[in-house]
């Protein structure tokens, strides 16, 4: 992996993790004036990962934070008054009041698709953005994030599966921060690793070190390009650990005092300060200007958002209906040529050929045990211990028949070109 | 059940030509659904849809409703036009959230339009027993955001899809399997659509309104053809669409007959009929002569065994005797 970054990179990770925690502390102090309407969730401690991996997208990717990604928002353009009037429930918000924290979206420009509160939704969604994205030629890719809980749900397996046999250009981002609100990881999922998850849906994984914004926007980085490329979905899982209680209202008694220091100790924002100082990309001065910057900025948006209306009550009966085109113009934009997907040259045969199955990059590829019409080993070109095998960590599938030099007989459509 | 006896095309041929003239009218329709392409669906609704458009727009799924709904919803905010199918309408439920709280909130809350269909065969009189029989229409219409279509004939059924393609809202849109191959209706050659909303009235008459939809309109029709005999002049409306619900024709014909029975498939407690009953008591109560009356399943789940199914589901006599109570109001 290259981890050489260009200074301007190297220097925007650090203003958006700052810019992160400063609106996240602004809030904070909004919080305890009884400015913020509803519950106020944090990400202190995981800022490395909204920030490292949105940093990694294109303008013209989509994304879908969950309720810990202010981070990623505030990467992909939304400026800081709207995560405050979201949060203090104000009719300039971008929901108007209709919808809190981190729930809304922007189709048209920033291409932010909101989150809903059930957890694991946004994984299909997102898939059927990425594949609308193919089909229409933009060479787009579409990221969201999950947490170590929000990876139990159906919606997690059903999503993820459906993309993999799309090969959709979809990056999964699994925030491993050690809880789900008061159960703790071990509690929910039984691996050390949950990347190892994909290994069920036959596509590629990353577990990483998500205090470590560089490794998160480097490991990002890769992922993105590979999606881009047609590798599929990627499953990233980013370790950290969940700084503060499940949302204000919660001390999180129940998370062991060690835990909690040595997490503490690892704060992204000063390791990552420590890391730019060793490579004198910032000194004292410079860290001052970003302090500064950030305090203007944040002074003015402040401002705004305290200055903006409660939304005028007779709105809420407004807006469940698209009326029409003068509501909302639908164009898809094309960028490849429209001849392509429409007769005669979308005509195909419809019989099945079962191309590369189970010729995913980490489900052992060719190696897989299971090939439909092929009740014979037939392994005989595996050798245990290949990358494929090792990848997939499992045992080899079946023992080696004897005929060492043999190719294996193409028996059945799905091994043609690939053995 | 009436027969319909047209010469035309069949309430299935209905919806294939629907999909089949939308994907080819506008390159941002799209079909996903469980066996909807090589297969042509289980119903073989989209037979040959594959040869013609391709793998890029017919798009075979696992078996996972909520990825079906989901990636249908984002296919949506990208510009596409996807037309969801649920194998049987029952197993829409296993989407339930994508649908009630992902797909139908979007527009109200941030403002973000998903034109797509969700589309299946439901209803029972063909033995499919609990699971292959449903009717769960009141679940999404008691939802706002969504809209709810459920045609009785092969005219309806065309120009509605098409319309719930074109419109820019999430729409559901029920197939009452049974009429599948038993109704035939003709349909013009030409392109047409048929507004969602509006609801028609089948059949004029002074005594009494029915009001139905999908397969128990025709059950309707067939006892007010019973009721003429008996000289009671039954007037037969089809809502067609039931989210929005055209309260303007019910309205209407009850202040002409002053008198209402709703006959729906579904069960009783929360099905339309209910809904109605308090329309007509907020906005016709001084029309009325008479109770409103209804004539709906049983509350209970779809049995399986013939005679079973038979007592559960609503039949011509049901309405003729319910209606003939009425009458004498
Ligand atoms: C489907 C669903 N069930 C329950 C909840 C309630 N809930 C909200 S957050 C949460 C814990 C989530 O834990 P995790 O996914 O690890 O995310 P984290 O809070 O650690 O970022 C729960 C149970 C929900 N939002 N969605
Ligand atoms: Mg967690």
């Amino acid at each position: 992996m290259k981890t050489e970054l260009t200074r301007q990179q190297y220097l925007d990770l650090y203003y958006y993790m700052r810019l992160n925690r400063a609106v996240e502390d602004t809030m904070v102090k909004l919080f305890r004036q009884n400015k913020i309407v509803g519950g106020l969730y944090s990400s202190l401690g995981q800022e490395a990962i909204s920030v490292g991996t949105a940093y990694a997208l294109e303008k013209k990717d989509w994304l879908a934070p969950m309720i810990r990604n202010i981070g990623a928002l505030l990467v992909k353009g939304v400026p800081p008054r709207d995560v405050f009037m979201q949060h203090m429930a104000k009719y300039d918000s971008p929901t108007k009041g209709k919808d809190g924290t981190s729930h809304f979206g922007d189709l048209e420009k920033l291409h932010i698709v909101s989150p809903i509160s059930m957890l694991g939704d946004l994984i299909p969604v997102m898939t059927g953005v990425a594949m609308a994205g193919r089909y229409l030629g933009q060479k787009i890719v579409t990221m969201t994030w999950i947490g170590d809980g929000g990876s139990s749900t159906g919606v997690f397996h059903e999503g993820l599966n459906f993309a993999a046999t799309q090969k959709a250009p979809f990056v999964l981002i699994l925030e491993n921060n050690l809880w789900a609100y008061s159960t703790p990881v071990k509690r929910q999922v039984p691996l050390e690793n949950l990347s190892d998850r994909a290994k069920a849906y036959g596509i590629s994984s990353y577990s990483i070190d998500g205090n470590d914004v560089v490794e998160v926007f480097t490991t990002a980085r890769e992922a993105v390009a590979r999606a881009r490329a047609g590798e599929g979905p990627i499953l990233i899982e980013a370790k950290s650990f969940r700084r503060l209680g499940h949302a204000q209202h919660d001390p999180a008694e129940y998370v062991p005092k060690d835990m909690r220091a040595y997490w503490e100790a690892r704060d992204p924002i000063t390791l990552y300060e420590k890391f730019l100082m060793s490579k004198k990309l910032l000194d004292a001065k410079g860290e001052k200007d970003v302090e500064q910057k950030i305090e203007a900025l944040l002074a003015t948006e402040r401002d705004f958002a305290e200055n903006s209306p409660m939304p005028p009550p007779e709105f809420a009966a407004t807006g469940v209906y698209c009326t029409g085109d003068d509501c909302h113009k639908i164009a898809p934009r094309w960028e490849r040529p429209i001849s392509e997907v429409t007769p005669p040259k979308s005509s195909v045969k419809p019989v099945w050929t079962v191309e590369g199955f189970g010729s995913g990059k980490s489900s052992g590829g060719a190696h897989a045990p299971i090939h439909f019409g092929d009740t014979k080993p037939n392994l005989e070109a595996e050798t245990p211990g290949t990358a494929a095998t090792k990848s997939n960590g499992s045992k080899p599938a079946a023992k080696s028949t004897g005929k060492k030099a043999a190719k294996p007989a193409a028996v059945s459509p799905a091994r043609k070109g690939r053995v | 059940m009436a027969e319909a006896n047209g010469t035309q095309i069949t309430f299935l041929e209905a919806i294939k030509q629907a999909m089949f003239e939308e994907m080819e009218r506008d390159p941002a329709v799209v079909l996903l659904g469980e066996d909807v392409g090589v297969y042509g669906g289980a119903f073989k609704t989209s037979e040959g849809l594959l040869e013609r458009f391709g793998w890029e727009r017919v798009i075979d799924t696992p078996i996972s409703e909520s990825a079906i709904i989901g990636a249908a919803c984002g296919m949506s905010y990208a510009g596409l036009r996807p037309i969801a199918e649920l194998q049987f309408i029952d197993f829409i439920v296993c989407a339930f959230n994508q649908i009630t709280n992902f797909v139908a909130k979007g527009h109200y809350l941030w403002n973000a339009p998903a034109p797509m269909v969700m589309r299946g065969p439901a209803g029972g009189f063909v033995h499919g027993g609990p699971f292959h029989s449903a009717n769960p229409e009141m679940y999404f219409v008691h939802t706002p955001g969504l809209k709810v279509i459920y045609p009785s004939t092969p005219y309806d059924a065309k120009g509605l899809l098409k319309a719930a393609v074109r419109d820019n809202n999430p729409v559901l849109f029920f197939e009452h399997k049974y009429l599948y191959r038993r109704i035939k209706g003709e349909v013009p050659a030409e392109d047409y659509t048929v507004p969602i909303g509006k609801a028609i009235v089948r059949r004029e008459g002074k005594h009494l309104t029915i009001v139905s939809y999908a397969a128990m309109m025709h059950t309707s029709l067939e006892a007010a053809e019973a009721l003429a005999k008996e000289g009671i002049e039954a007037e037969v409306i089809d809502l067609r669409t039931l989210l929005p619900l055209d309260e303007e024709t019910i309205l209407q014909s009850v202040k002409k007959t002053n008198k209402c029975l709703v006959v729906h498939e579904d069960t009783k407690t929360g099905g339309i009929a209910g809904e109605i009953a308090a329309i007509l008591c907020e906005k016709a109560f001084g029309d009325l002569d008479g109770p409103l009356m209804r004539v709906t399943a049983l509350d209970t789940p779809v049995p399986y065994s013939p005679p079973l199914e038979e007592y559960f589901l609503p039949n011509a006599k049901k309405v003729f005797d319910a209606a003939k109570q009425l009458a004498r109001y």
